[in-house]
């Protein structure tokens, strides 16, 4: 299995609304806990420990 | 001038004068420096197999600080090989509940149930002065029986010189200094090895920045036999983490985490830490504060654990930090490694470099112990804000989802290394048990009358199950004995078929005297075996 990077979410929008949404009320703590639980929550989901590593390198990358 | 630097709970070994003291260096076989937990068992182990041994140490018993607790299974199998694994067993607390509170909120509680079918259960907690008594008691029954050891209290190794071929030293005692020599000498002095240090051999690794204060406190609690450990703890000043365990004798381990910056003198005083500890049990507790002591850790090894004639086990070769309880469990497997085969190059019957595989061995087990107790103290003392914050995150998760728990870390509790592709290793042609696969210890299984590791008493063993195997008595002078079994009639549990077979319907097995598999087949011939013992001592092709 690979790590999917070409788009993979539905309704993109509606997401990033909800991702955001989540975060409303929060303060920076309160976001980072959750930032780290959902992190958490989303690599138990995908479990596959060489997914997750090209995951941990896709985001270590960025544009310059 | 032979200091005491601890006081002793057990006076074993009191000082006497022996008439080599008088004398020109007497030259010994083997010299073992450090009557630790390590030294004693090494001891044990070659005097049992007829190989003369000498112990110093540097006081007259054993120290009164009870530090390990925790005893794994592996460490009571081979305690019962060299015949104190029952006295251990008997006087230890058998625990399996474990409680993991974050603030005041149980995350979650574990039991680790005893696996069926084994002589010894997972770990017992036992203050180390037991353990080391156990082993001396035994020695003590040794040397009746014929074993040609020696222990000399207040022997206190000041210099040592090295030979090439042999090493001389310094020792001094009560009726002042003299000389020995030895043709092999073992350094089990502990984690600041003096021995270390007087050979400039350095020892690296990693210092962590933190102090736990351990109350080890005498009481008639209701608390059940369980290990409770908290982050964050709820109870005042109690630091960041902290630690409730049982042993024998009604005392319990409080341990708590206090932080880098702290003042040492400050903390140990009696009032202080009854403070703490009133905090936790609540205000009324009734108990006598037993032991207390400060302690800061690190993780590092020596590179290697052989320099010539000297080998380093224990301690002195590689130190952890305490979660997993893997220091002294560790050591134990050291000993259990090196002794069969410094036994066999002294009787002249392996080349010496036999013993650059127990070097190699047992850095390889040093190496996963560091991993292990390293990654553990990274979870315990999170070394930045974000470790922290996704620490926590795992905490608040664990109480809800069972997906989290396996990531919550207190400390993975010693269990014993594979030597995977180790060069002792011979061949592993059986389509057997991962757990069984060569470079394993021997798992346990019961028979019908005992247990199978009952039958592996210290030297090289074949184990046929469900064939023949050629009964050799020996290959080249090194030892050799047959057990023969039939899983219809000496395994009514299944376990020996489960552990040993799997899908096989019959297997041959070598087992070194360390109770590790040295080859596995599903039949084997007489030069299978002799090739595969070969091998197996450091003379394979
Ligand atoms: C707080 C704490 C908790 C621990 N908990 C656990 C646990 O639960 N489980 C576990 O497995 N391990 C645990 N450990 C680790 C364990 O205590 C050590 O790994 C173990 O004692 C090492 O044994 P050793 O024989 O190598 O060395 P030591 O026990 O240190 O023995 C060294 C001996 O050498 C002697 N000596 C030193 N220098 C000289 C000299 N120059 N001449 C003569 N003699 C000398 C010393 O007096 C001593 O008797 C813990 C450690 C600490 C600090």
């Amino acid at each position: 299995m690979n790590l999917n990077l070409e788009a993979n979410i539905v309704d993109p929008d509606g997401f990033y609304d909800e991702l955001l949404e989540a975060h409303q009320h929060l303060d920076k703590a309160e976001s980072d806990a959750f930032n780290a639980r959902l992190i958490l929550v989303l690599c138990n989901h995908i479990g596959d420990r060489e997914v997750l590593a090209e995951a941990l390198a896709a985001a270590a990358q960025r544009d310059a | 001038m032979v200091d005491v630097r601890y006081d002793i709970a057990f006076k074993l070994y009191p000082y006497k004068k022996v008439p080599a003291q008088d004398r020109p260096a007497e030259r010994h076989p083997v010299v073992i420096v450090g009557g630790g937990p390590i030294g004693m068992a090494t001891a044990l182990d070659l005097g049992r197999k007829g190989t003369s041994v000498l112990v110093l140490d540097d006081h007259e018993g054993v120290g009164q600080g009870s530090r390990a607790i925790c005893f794994a299974k592996r460490t009571l199998e081979i305690a019962d090989r060299l015949g104190a694994g029952h006295a251990m067993l008997d006087k230890g607390v058998v625990w399996n509940v474990g409680k993991v509170f974050h603030g005041e909120k149980r995350v979650f509680e574990f039991n680790l149930q005893p696996q069926a079918g084994h002589q010894f259960p997972a770990f017992i907690n036992l203050q180390q002065p037991y353990f080391e008594k156990f082993l001396v008691d035994e020695i003590r029954v040794a040397q009746a029986e014929g074993a040609p050891i020696e222990i000399r209290g207040q022997n206190l190794v000041t210099a040592m010189s090295d030979h090439g071929d042999h090493v001389a030293l310094d020792i001094d005692t009560p009726d002042g200094a003299y000389q020995l020599e030895a043709d092999w000498l073992i350094a089990c002095d502990g984690a600041r090895s003096p021995l270390r240090d007087m050979m400039g051999l350095s020892f690296d690794g990693r210092v962590f920045e933190d102090n736990f204060l351990i109350a080890d406190v005498k009481m008639k609690a209701a608390f059940p036999t369980e290990r409770w450990f908290w982050f964050e703890p709820p109870f005042k000043n109690s630091g960041q983490s902290a630690l409730l365990h049982k042993q024998p004798d009604d005392v319990w381990r409080i341990d708590f985490q206090l932080g880098w910056d702290i003042d040492r003198k400050a903390e140990l005083d009696p009032e202080k830490i009854r403070s703490r500890v009133d905090a936790m049990l609540g205000e009324g507790a009734e108990y006598e504060l037993e032991w207390t002591s400060i302690y800061t850790f690190q993780c590092r090894r020596m590179q290697k654990f052989r320099h010539g004639s000297v080998l380093f086990a224990g301690d002195s070769a590689h130190q952890v930090s305490p979660f997993g309880a893997r220091g002294a469990n560790s050591g134990v497997q050291d000993a259990d490694n090196l002794a069969w085969k410094l036994d066999l190059v002294i009787k002249g019957l392996a080349p010496e470099s036999l013993l650059d595989s127990y070097s190699e061995e047992r850095a390889h087990g040093a190496d996963e112990n560091i991993l292990n107790s390293t990654r553990a103290t990274d979870f315990l003392t999170p070394k930045s804000e974000t470790s922290q914050i996704f620490r926590n995150a795992v905490l608040d998760l664990a109480g809800e989802h069972a997906f989290a728990r396996p990531l919550v870390n207190s400390g993975r509790l010693s269990v014993p290394c594979v030597y995977d592709d180790m060069p002792l290793n011979g061949t592993d042609s059986l389509d057997g048990p991962e757990i069984t696969r060569v470079g394993a210890s021997c798992v346990d299984a019961p028979l019908d009358q005992g247990f199978l590791l009952n039958h592996l008493s210290g030297q090289f063993t074949v184990i046929a199950i469900n064939t023949q195997a050629p009964d050799l008595q020996d290959v080249d002078g090194v030892a050799l004995s047959l057990v023969s079994l039939d899983t219809k009639q000496h395994d009514p549990s299944g376990a020996l078929q489960q552990r040993y077979l799997g899908e096989e319907t019959q297997a041959v097995y070598l087992i070194r005297p360390d109770q590790h598999v040295a080859a596995r087949w599903p039949s084997a011939e007489e030069a299978d075996v002799r090739a595969a013992v070969l091998k197996a001592i450091g003379r394979g092709a």
